[in-house]
């Protein structure tokens, strides 16, 4: 055997338990998602026929399913916007200080780091009815009404936001420092020279530059939280997106589908709407990071 | 430094202290309350007036906590030396092999990062009944053994190896599978590091497939025995409090000895994208 036939053998050698794995622990159940989305079938029962399209009718039928895409877009809407910018305005003024960057960037990702569940319950804590909560506590001693916040139709959705920006501000903090330290610091001063304000330099040169990062981050926050799930499982009254489902995400509604109905056809229909709207947004980044950002 | 340029950094510090606090009170409150008596519970007093371990105490010796932070463990600390060794043998294999298939084989790979946890969670389960995985601890691992960012990243650092090292080994009669292990492994550590890094906290902290597949309290990972204090009728707060610290405390500890190759490595995946 020449050395080189030696050596495919050697990679597929290596390869050989990686690729079982991939076959058996992603592809296969892919392809398994999508034929079962097709099925009308039910855990409990043997029957498992081919059902056509009527799961994703059937789910655009649904109420609950249609409330939950629609909070679904709501957490993504609500969320991605307030999460970039405050991370962008803090990303840049830690830039512009000398000391204890560090430590700043250090205390602003702490939340990222830390289990998800832990972090909903302390919120849960925080936005308790008085005399439980602090922070209603704390709108009283400024003589505020205090607020329902979770028991609430129209603030759970808007908490559960407020405490997944809190979580990923970090993340989105340290990338968008990385990307403002890579900007030339001449391009700048050769503006302020030419007249510029802090501001005009800021909103003329630094954003345009960091585009790549902000549609990176963009696309990364939005798939994030199109799949909110273990902080409204958490902070919502045993775990069921309420009150009155107003804060239940498409992920929850899937859970509760599968595995409380073990209804696992019509679930994998809404995995599948999941999938494709994130596939959407992916291949979106892709024609604008290739289109429009280059500079 | 011109007077504007102080009185701007002067407001700039205001503003990220204020944020900072805003970052952290919700860790200050829940170390807080994990030290108060149930009786204390509802006072807003930041720092307890008579603290007290009773609840750690409570926690560990009458609840399965020590499991569940065992459970943890296990699952967090297997599924990361998994992902060390086979994505550096697979990122290795593909920089520094030809064969036919590569170019695909690692684009399929890469396609799987595409794939949402939650479409795979359905039929996971239904393989996990049909093989009678249930209540293992393999069940809970299996679908983290391999990842494939770190395929990507260990890929990325092994081709900067260079063939002549290699040739050099071959030459003095290292097998293969020596190579790697002996040679290649040493040279990526860091690599290795930012890898081990973020698989233990996602595995630490995972918290859907857990609660699929853990059904029994035997079973459950810290995070999916958090709310083991909640009712609907009664919730311990201060207990509940006590179980998010305890699930909080080994990733702060994690935090303070990494935090360099920690916020290294969440910039280097931004700007990679």
């Amino acid at each position: 055997m020449k050395i080189s036939q030696k050596r495919i053998v050697t990679a597929y050698v290596f390869l050989a338990v990686p690729l079982v794995f991939y076959i058996v622990v992603r592809f296969y159940p892919m392809i398994y998602a999508f034929w079962l989305s097709f099925t009308n079938w039910k855990l409990v029962s043997p029957k498992q026929d081919f059902v056509g399209f009527s799961n994703f009718v059937k789910l655009f039928k649904d109420k609950v399913f249609m409330t939950s895409l629609w909070n679904t877009i709501k957490y993504v809407l609500f969320g991605v916007p307030l999460v970039i910018v405050i991370s962008l305005f803090l990303a840049a003024t830690l830039n512009r200080v000398k000391h204890l960057q560090w430590f700043y960037r250090l205390l602003y990702v702490m939340p990222y780091i830390t289990p998800l569940v832990a972090v909903s319950w302390v919120w849960r804590w925080i936005y308790q009815r008085p005399p439980a909560g602090i922070l209603n506590n704390l709108l009283m001693a400024f003589g505020l009404d205090a607020q329902p916040f979770l028991t609430s139709m129209n603030q759970s959705l808007p908490a559960i936001v407020v405490t997944t920006v809190w979580v990923n501000l970090g993340y989105c903090i340290i990338i968008f420092l990385a990307g403002l330290q890579t900007i030339p610091q001449e391009y700048i001063e050769a503006a302020k020279i030419d007249g510029a304000t802090s501001r005009q330099s800021f909103f003329k040169i630094t954003i345009p530059l960091l585009s790549p990062i902000t549609v990176f981050l963009v696309v990364t926050q939005s798939i994030t939280f199109l799949r909110i799930f273990t902080q409204v499982y958490n902070m919502t009254d045993q775990g069921s997106g309420g009150p009155l489902n107003a804060t239940k995400p498409l992920v929850l509604y899937i859970y509760q589908k599968a595995f409380r109905s073990f209804d696992m056809g019509l679930a994998s229909s809404a995995t599948v709407i999941l999938f494709l709207i994130i596939m959407g947004i992916t291949l979106v980044q892709l024609l604008v990071l290739n289109k429009r950002v280059q500079y | 430094m011109t007077r504007t340029d102080r009185k701007t950094s002067f407001f700039a510090y205001i503003f990220l202290t204020i944020f900072a606090i805003v970052m952290v009170f919700p860790f200050v409150w829940m170390f807080s309350s994990s030290f108060k008596t149930s009786e204390e519970i509802y006072e807003m007093t930041v720092i307890p007036e008579n603290p007290s371990l009773a609840n750690y105490e409570f926690i560990f010796n009458y609840s399965m906590f020590p499991r569940w932070f065992l459970n943890s463990m296990i699952v967090a600390v297997v599924t990361t030396i998994s992902v060390l060794f086979f994505d550096s043998l697979v990122g290795y294999t593909l920089a520094k092999y030809n064969f036919p298939g590569k170019n695909i084989i690692f684009i399929l790979i890469l396609s799987t990062l595409m794939i949402p946890t939650e479409m795979l969670v359905i039929p996971w389960y239904i393989m996990v009944r049909q093989l009678k995985w249930m209540e293992t601890y393999w069940s809970i691992m299996f679908p983290g053994m391999i990842s494939a960012f770190g395929v990507f990243l260990m890929k990325q650092f092994m081709s900067t190896i260079p063939d002549d090292l290699l040739d050099a080994a071959r030459i003095d009669g290292v097998s293969e599978f020596g190579i790697f292990m002996r040679i290649v492994m040493p040279l990526v550590k860091p690599a290795l590091a930012t890898l081990a890094i973020f698989n233990f906290i996602g595995n630490w902290n995972a918290f859907l497939w857990p609660l699929i597949v853990a059904q029994t309290p035997k079973m459950y990972t810290l995070p999916v025995g958090v709310s083991y204090f909640s009712s609907e009728n009664l919730t311990r707060w201060e207990l509940i409090m006590t179980g998010a610290a305890v699930s909080t405390i080994p990733l702060i500890i994690f935090f303070i000895i990494f935090q360099k190759q920690i916020v290294k490595g969440i910039a280097m995946s931004g700007l990679k994208g």
